[in-house]
């Protein structure tokens, strides 16, 4: 049986399980007429044998799905000649995916017969290797089934066999929700442990073929040539500060847009706009809050970009076709709502004491706004910012799409960039082997946007928190 | 009338101990009320620019997307002769109904499109005849004799669809027999004889909606991203619905107070906020690489997703549940219930709205993602339509960004039609989100 069937059997045998505790319950207490004598209801017995069935079934096969292909990659490797078992990892690795794209393709009789039939050495071995591989394959669904099937059942009747009159089923299946709930709200430190730890691992593998200084401080990218490691001097060049003065360069453009329109919008909102024009305005803004990144790359890279083109070019300026300019537009624009509910939020939490003290000194609407209500706001609005930038930084889309690949170190907004973002893509979408520097570089640049973020959020916090003037 | 009010602020602020403050405050009151009003008008300003951005944007791609919702279908009379199929003796043994689906259908379409045009001669222009009509119009010929086998040995007319690049220039409407786009003086003027003749229609573009992805921008469709999407997010649902909700209960019913809970709290607040292409990598270093799930699957893809909007789920489920009211569940707990039932008989379903909101807009948000499904593999050129959480997929988004790289001109339109459909869905998904939300805030 395979995972899928196997699961929907195990679904199976859970509901099953469910009526069967409850029969069962019934049983011990002597009939339905006497099921006021058990401590828990029925329903609560049945609860606790479909979760008894099903749970330490489910469990077993995921961490059979996920051990499954290391240890048959393992036993299969046990044996080959050991003329295969001392190439390097990677020809290894290559070797056993053809075996396996044999052994797994919809036509594996056929191919197997014709490679039984070639007196080849080289192809017999290929040949035995398939078989084993099937073999291997066959004796692990095998197995799964059974171990599955077996731990299922087993659970079952050595709980059944505990029922009596006072079992304390309800107590019990509470016990196991709860730990299931505590195990939900974990998954959300599993990932960022995941996060950290994969990040971060694939880096110090990277940073072992390149030094942290070089990476942090070269002003050199080119990836591409790290590819060939018989080349003369062929490690490539890895040094990020390009692409961290990219990545600046569009933040900083789209911040330039974003923040003193969102600003603006904010004001208007909360301070002049009438009822009947903010039940309009806030939801067409929520618009572009909610529009795929990869609309906004489409339009910058087909429409604001060949704009902005033609324009410089009619003045006589040379532009470049990704330009930083029209991918940094359109990030602000993405961020434009944003800034602009956030930093209402802001507005909005200041006393409505202080303002109409302003008003009632008689300050006009935007004195009060620009000396009263925006210095009071003024730790939320820079929480704000922060946090756009962070998300400014972290833009993925917007850039793959519309700035460039090449890493130029330039200030020029006409001019072509790339960023951080831009290269982990392009660094991991090709197709090239795990474990050269050029594909760990990409998690390297990952850890650098990791830590950028968050430490932007921490910030914001801290911001917020720390000069929030209390006023109550 | 600006300068004689700076005049009065010049002198007001040079002769300060003439002028009584009220007459100070008189004096400045106009140049005040204009800075207010010019104030005012940037406010305005700004939000008129926003609402200007949002229907340019929206403008701009349903202009562009108007032309991949139509295309240009050619009459050509086919002519199915048993010689030009290749189909020389049929017997008992070999039915007709079995040669049909082997014969020559290229050569079919050849013959019949040059008896069309019997002054075309030349090798080179015959090739620039049939690069009229699309590549698959061999394909409409074969399905029309196998559907209609009676037709064999017969004359009659068949509709098939032009290329793409003749489909793009006759939508820019270029003058009848002009050169334009990449189309030549000749092959336009073949166009002008057909046009004349009745022979080219325009039709609505079903197949955009019924086939998969294809190097031929008129034969490509959005069938396969959809149901990759529709996958994608089936999983992302299953998975982080029940993850949520179960997190937040916990959070907001059961946690003790300590340093645990706040630092899952941060933690949750953090997640929120990482760039999605990290979520990417993680899928990539751990999903992948470690536990080997398959690439481009729509299974790893609703992990990555679920791994990101569980943060989105967990905060607006917290709230829900922190809008029950208290007297709900002391009453519940008054009558002896056990805190497992009061949580999950009374506050769950009270909450329920307000979760399903927020896992809605989980959900939309996780709709429009691409990067991190970039960097699982999600992006690979894939012609079946996937059948199973397993299958190799893409999604809408990521089918938007692998056609709006391509080269042809008329992926442009095909990409912008795209983006229409994701965006109506996104559309349809936030209005019952919001429909939701106002039907159950009335109780």
């Amino acid at each position: 049986m395979n995972s899928s069937l196997l699961f929907f059997v195990l679904l199976c045998l859970t509901l099953f399980s469910y009526w069967f505790g409850m029969q069962r319950s019934l049983k011990v207490a002597g009939g339905a007429e006497h099921k006021k004598e058990l401590t828990s209801l029925p329903q609560q017995f049945g609860l606790l044998t479909a979760m008894v069935c099903g749970l330490p079934a489910l469990i077993t096969l995921l961490i059979f799905n996920s051990g499954e292909h290391i240890v048959v990659e393992q036993l299969l490797t046990s044996t080959l000649p050991l003329k295969i078992q001392s190439l390097s990892t990677i020809d290894t690795g290559l070797y056993l995916n053809n075996i396996r794209a044999i052994a797994n393709s919809e036509t594996a009789s056929e191919i197997l017969q014709e490679l039984s039939q070639s007196s080849d050495i080289k192809t017999q071995i290929q040949y035995k290797a398939a078989l084993t591989l099937q073999e291997l394959n066959q004796q692990a669904i095998w197995l799964k089934t059974a171990l599955v099937l077996i731990i299922a059942c087993v659970s079952v009747t050595v709980l059944v066999r505990k029922f009596s009159l006072t079992y304390p089923a309800r107590q019990k299946s509470e016990r196991i929700i709860r730990a299931l709930l505590v195990t939900s709200s974990a998954v959300a430190i599993l990932t960022t442990l995941g996060i950290v730890i994969s990040v971060l691992f694939e880096s110090i593998q990277f940073f072992k073929s390149v030094s942290p200084t070089e990476f942090m401080f070269g002003t050199q990218w080119s990836p591409q040539t790290a590819m060939r490691s018989d080349q003369v001097g062929g490690s490539g060049a890895f040094g990020a500060i390009p692409l961290f003065a990219g990545t600046m360069l569009i933040t900083f453009i789209a911040m330039l847009l974003a923040i003193p329109v969102g600003l603006m919008i904010a004001i208007y909102l909360s301070q002049y706009a009438s009822v009947k024009l903010r039940a309009f305005a806030k939801p067409m803004l929520e618009v572009l809050a909610g529009i795929p990144t990869v609309v906004y790359g489409f339009f910058a890279a087909l429409t604001v970009a060949p704009v902005i083109r033609n324009l410089g070019e009619s003045v006589g300026l040379s532009v470049a076709s990704e330009s930083a300019l029209a991918a940094g537009l359109v990030m602000g624009t993405m961020i434009i709502p944003f800034v602009s509910s956030l930093s209402e939020d802001a507005i909005s939490a200041v006393p409505n004491s202080l303002k109409e003290a302003s008003l009632g000194m008689g300050a006009t609407k935007s004195e009060t706004v620009l000396k009263v209500l925006l210095p009071a706001a003024l730790p939320g609005i820079v929480g704000a910012i922060l946090l756009a930038v962070s998300r400014a930084i972290g833009e993925t889309m917007i850039v793959v799409m519309a700035a460039g690949m090449a890493a130029n170190l330039t200030a020029n907004p006409l001019d072509s960039v790339t960023t951080v973002t831009v290269q982990i893509v392009t660094l991991l979408t090709g197709d090239q082997e795990f474990d050269s520097p050029k594909t760990l570089a990409a998690f390297a640049l990952g850890l650098m946007l990791f830590i950028t973020t968050l430490s932007l959020n921490v910030l914001a916090l801290k911001v917020v928190r720390k000069y929030r003037e209390q006023y109550d | 009338m600006t300068k004689l009010n700076k005049d009065l602020n010049g002198d007001s602020s040079n002769s300060t101990n003439t002028l009584s403050t009220t007459e100070k405050i008189s004096l400045s009151l106009k140049n005040r009320h204009r800075k207010e009003k010019r104030f005012k008008h940037i406010g305005l300003f700004s939000v008129l620019f926003g609402f200007l951005l949002v229907v340019i944007l929206i403008g701009d791609i349903t202009s562009k997307a108007l032309p991949a919702f139509n295309q240009h279908w050619v009459k050509l009379d086919v002519n199915y002769q048993a010689s030009w199929l290749n189909i020389s003796d049929y017997s008992v043994q070999s039915p007709i109904t079995k040669q049909m689906k082997k014969a020559n259908y290229r050569n079919v379409l050849k013959k019949s499109l040059y008896q069309m045009f019997p002054d075309v001669s030349g090798r080179k222009d015959k090739r620039k005849l049939s690069k009229l009509l699309s590549s698959n119009a061999e394909f409409t010929l074969k399905n029309n004799l196998i559907a209609f086998p009676k037709l064999f040995e017969k004359k009659t007319q068949v509709w098939v669809k032009l290329d793409d690049d003749v489909d793009s220039y006759l939508k820019e409407a270029f003058p009848l027999g002009e050169a334009g786009l990449r189309i030549g003086q000749k092959q336009a003027q073949w166009l002008a004889q057909l046009i004349y003749n009745e022979r080219v229609e325009s039709r609505f573009n079903f197949s955009f909606f019924t086939a998969s992805d294809s190097r031929e921008p008129e034969l490509a469709g959005i069938k396969g991203a959809l149901m990759g999407t529709l996958l994608t997010m089936f999983v992302t649902l299953l998975l982080s619905f029940p993850l949520g909700v179960a997190g937040a209960l916990y959070l907001e019913e059961f946690a003790p107070k300590n340093r645990l809970t706040d630092f899952i709290e941060i933690n949750i607040n953090n997640l929120a906020a990482v760039p999605s292409i990290v979520f990417g990598l993680l899928g990539l270093a751990v999903i992948i690489n470690l536990f080997g799930l398959p690439r481009s699957a729509p299974l790893v893809g609703g992990i990555v997703l679920t791994l990101m909007t569980l943060p989105t789920i967990i905060i607006a489920s917290r709230a829900a549940i922190k809008a029950v009211p208290p007297s709900i569940r002391e009453a519940a707990l008054g009558l002896g219930a056990s805190k497992m039932q009061v949580t999950f008989s009374h506050v769950l379903p009270q909450a329920m709205p307000g979760i399903i909101t927020g896992a809605i807009i989980g959900v939309a948000q996780a709709l429009g993602e691409t990067a991190p499904l970039l960097m699982i593999g999600m992006v690979a050129f894939i012609v079946d339509v996937p059948s199973s959480i397993v299958d190799s997929a893409t999604v809408l988004p990521v089918q938007i960004f692998l056609w709006a790289d391509s080269p042809e001109r008329a992926f442009l339109a095909k990409t912008s039609a795209a983006i229409l459909v994701l965006l109506t869905l996104l559309l349809i998904i936030n209005l019952s989100a919001t429909m939701l939300r106002s039907k159950f805030e009335k109780k």
